[in-house]
C-alpha cells in the first residue's frame, strides 16, 4: 500500500537555522494526522514542504507514491487552509470558493454548481452571494475549507486553522472536522501548538521539536508513554521525574513520566502512619472548575497534581504526602 | 483639542480660512477670465469686452496642436514605462527580503525628492555623454524617473495591506505564476495602478524643468506656453489653453482621489 505523504530523510534549512532536520514520517491514506509542537518547531516548514512552497534541502519527500521535490505548488493534488484564510477579497465568496475550478479551466455553470455542494458541505449554503469581508472569523474559515475541498485533493491541509476563533466556535469545529474527514475520507494533516486539539482530533500525532519528530504515535500513546521528557512535558504538562527519583520506586535508573492525575494528595498524618509516598510541601492551588491544579515541592523537586473538584484541599503551606500506583509511573526512553 | 460638528469656529478663523481660500484659488480663475478677455496685448483688469473668439483662434493654430500632441504622447509613454517598472519594482521591494532592499526603495524615490533642475542636468550631461541626440524618447525618460515613482509609492502602499498568503493561495489551488498575476495580484492592485497611472500622467503633462533640459527642438504645451507669455501676440491663446489643461488635468486627479478612497474603504471594512 502506497502511503499519503511520505518524508524520507527530508530536511530544510535555512542558512544554519535547520528548520526541519532529518525527518522520517509515513502519514497513511484517509488519515486524520496531527503534527504538534511549540512555534519554531519546524512543524509548518513540514506542511509548506507538503504543499510545494518550501523544496528540501536534502532528502526526499513523496506524495501517493510521486516524487514531490521539484513540482510546483500548482501541480500538487494537495490543497491548504491557510491560518489567516487567505481569502480573496476582490471575489465574492462563490467565486473564491471555484477558483481552483476556475484557473483549470472548468466552465461557468459548472464550477459554481460544485462551489454551491462545497459550501453546502461546510454548512454555508447560500452565502455565494457575498464577500469575504462581511462573514465572521468562522464562516471565514469554512469558506477556506470548501475552497480547498472543492479541487477534491489527495490530501488536506490544516495551518492552525483554529487558531483565530474563540473557544466555543473552535470545539463546534473540532467534531466538525472529524466527522468531515470521515465522511470525504481524505488524508488529513493538521498542524496545531494545542496539544488538547491535536489528541482530541487526530488518529495520530508527531510531536515536533527543533526540527526534529520527537514521537510518532496515537494521542494516547503520546499522552501515556510519552518517549523523551520533551513529550512528557509539551503533551499535557505531565510530572518528569528525574533517575534518581524514579529508582527509588521502580529500582530502574531512568527518567520517568507521572500525570498530575495520578497522583493521590493526601495528609501527612495518615501517609506517615502507612510508611508510604512522597513527603512533599503544598505551594499553590490553581482552581480550574472541574479540577484543582496543585503546584507541589517534594524536596526540591517541583510537582504538579491535579485533584477533581469537591475533594477537601490541603491549605497552602501544608506539608502533605503523595501516593500513587506503580503501573501509573511510565518509564521513559531518553537516555539518562 | 476636539470640536463638536454642531460647535462652529469664530468668525475670526472663518473669514481667514476664507481669505486664504481666495488667495489660492483667484489667480486661477483670473486665467478662466483672461481667456475671454478682447485684449490681446497684455492683461488688463478689468477685460475691456468679452468674447468667445479666442477659442477659435486657438482650434486653428498647429503650434498649440503639435505641442498638445507632444505632451500627450510623452505623458502616455511615461505612464506606461512607469506602470510596468514601478508594479515590478513595488513588487520585489514588498514581497521579498533582500540585501541592500532599503537603499533600491531610497534610490527609486529620490528623483521626486531630488530638484527637477538637478534631475534634468544630470540627465542632459548623461545624454551628451553618450552621444544620444536629444528626442521624443529622452523626454520620456526624463519624465519616466519621476512617473515611475508616483506609480511605486502607490503600488507599494497596496501591496503592503494584502496578505501575502493570498498568492500561496493562488498557487495552492492551482494558477501558475501568470494566472495568479492576472486573476489575484492584478485585481487587488489595479485601483491603485489607475491611481499612480493617473498622477504620473498628470505630473508628466505640465512638466517644465526637466523638460527643458531633456527636449531638443520640440515644445511640449508647457513650454510652449511659457515661450507664448514673453510674445505679447494673441495672449488670450495661452489663457484658453491653460484653462483647457486645468480642466483636462483636474478630472483624472479628482478620479484617481475617489477611486483610491472607495478602494481605501472597502478594504478597511473587511478588517
Amino acid at each position: 500500500m502506497t502511503t499519503a505523504v511520505s518524508f524520507q530523510k527530508a530536511s530544510r534549512h535555512f542558512g544554519s537555522v535547520r528548520a526541519v532536520d532529518a525527518v522520517d514520517l509515513d502519514i497513511a491514506p484517509g488519515e486524520f494526522f496531527a503534527m504538534l509542537g511549540p512555534s519554531g518547531s519546524g512543524k509548518t516548514t513540514c506542511l509548506r514542504l507538503i504543499a510545494g512552497f518550501e523544496q528540501p534541502t536534502s532528502g526526499s519527500i513523496s506524495i501517493f507514491g510521486e516524487r514531490a521535490e521539484g513540482v510546483p505548488p500548482y501541480r500538487r493534488n494537495v490543497n491548504t487552509v491557510f491560518q489567516d484564510y487567505a481569502l480573496f477579497p476582490h471575489l465574492s465568496v462563490l467565486d473564491n470558493v471555484a477558483y481552483g475550478l476556475m484557473v483549470k479551466g472548468i466552465g461557468k455553470a459548472e464550477r459554481h454548481k460544485a462551489a454551491e455542494e462545497a459550501l453546502s458541505l461546510v454548512r454555508l449554503p447560500g452565502y455565494g452571494a457575498r464577500r469575504p469581508g462581511q462573514l465572521s472569523g468562522g464562516q471565514r474559515q469554512r469558506v477556506a475549507l470548501a475552497r480547498a475541498l472543492v479541487n477534491q485533493p489527495k490530501v488536506l491541509l490544516l495551518d492552525e486553522p483554529l487558531g483565530a476563533l474563540d473557544l466555543k466556535l473552535r470545539e463546534n469545529m473540532q467534531e466538525e472536522l472529524k466527522s468531515l474527514q470521515k465522511v470525504l475520507g481524505i488524508t488529513f494533516v493538521f498542524v496545531t501548538h494545542d496539544q488538547g486539539e491535536a489528541l482530541s482530533m487526530a488518529d495520530r500525532v508527531a510531536v515536533f521539536n527543533d526540527g526534529k519528530i520527537m514521537q510518532i504515535g496515537t494521542p494516547e500513546d503520546i499522552y501515556q508513554r510519552p518517549k523523551t521528557r520533551f513529550v512528557a512535558d509539551f503533551v499535557g504538562s505531565s510530572n518528569v521525574l528525574p533517575p534518581d527519583f524514579v529508582q527509588r520506586y521502580c529500582g530502574q535508573h531512568r527518567w520517568g513520566s507521572l500525570r498530575p492525575e495520578s497522583i493521590r494528595v493526601g495528609r501527612t498524618a495518615k501517609g506517615a502512619a502507612s510508611g508510604e509516598g512522597v513527603s512533599a510541601r503544598l505551594v499553590s492551588t490553581n482552581y480550574l472548575g472541574a479540577t484543582t491544579k496543585l503546584a507541589l515541592d517534594a524536596d526540591g523537586l517541583k510537582l504538579h497534581a491535579i485533584v477533581p473538584a469537591g475533594n477537601a484541599l490541603p491549605v497552602e503551606g501544608e506539608a502533605v504526602v503523595l501516593t500513587f500506583n506503580r503501573e501509573h509511573l511510565h518509564l521513559m526512553d531518553e537516555p539518562v | 483639542m476636539r470640536s463638536d460638528g454642531s460647535q462652529s469656529a469664530p468668525l475670526s478663523l472663518k473669514i481667514a480660512a476664507a481669505c486664504g481660500l481666495l488667495f489660492l484659488h483667484l489667480p486661477i480663475l483670473l486665467i478662466f477670465v483672461y481667456a475671454f478677455t478682447t485684449e490681446e496685448k497684455s492683461f488688463v483688469w478689468p477685460p475691456p469686452g468679452l468674447t468667445t473668439q479666442w477659442f477659435a483662434v486657438t482650434w486653428n493654430r498647429p503650434d498649440v496642436w503639435q505641442a498638445l500632441s507632444l505632451s500627450v504622447r510623452v505623458a502616455a509613454i511615461s505612464t506606461a514605462i512607469a506602470l510596468v517598472l514601478g508594479t515590478l519594482c513595488s513588487a520585489a521591494v514588498s514581497r521579498t527580503k533582500f540585501f541592500g532592499r532599503e537603499t533600491i526603495s531610497l534610490l527609486v524615490i529620490l528623483p521626486i525628492a531630488l530638484p527637477g533642475i538637478i534631475t534634468g542636468i544630470a540627465l542632459r550631461s548623461a545624454f551628451s555623454l553618450a552621444d544620444i541626440p536629444f528626442s521624443f524618447w529622452t523626454i520620456v525618460l526624463g519624465h519616466a524617473t519621476f512617473c515611475v515613482v508616483v506609480v511605486y509609492n502607490n503600488a507599494v502602499a497596496r501591496f503592503r495591506r494584502t496578505s501575502g498568503s493570498m498568492i500561496e493561495a493562488s498557487m495552492d489551488l492551482g494558477a501558475d505564476g501568470f494566472q495568479t498575476f492576472r486573476h489575484v495580484v492584478l485585481p487587488n492592485i489595479a485601483t491603485a495602478l489607475l491611481a499612480g497611472g493617473m498622477l504620473a500622467f498628470a505630473l508628466s503633462f505640465d512638466e517644465v524643468i526637466v523638460t527643458t533640459f531633456t527636449a531638443g527642438q520640440q515644445q511640449t504645451l508647457p513650454i510652449w506656453m511659457l515661450e507664448e507669455l514673453i510674445r505679447p501676440r494673441q495672449r488670450p491663446v495661452t489663457n484658453v489653453v491653460a484653462m483647457v489643461v486645468v480642466l483636462v488635468t483636474l478630472l483624472p486627479i479628482l478620479a484617481a482621489y475617489y477611486l483610491t478612497r472607495d478602494a481605501d474603504q472597502i478594504a478597511g471594512s473587511g478588517k
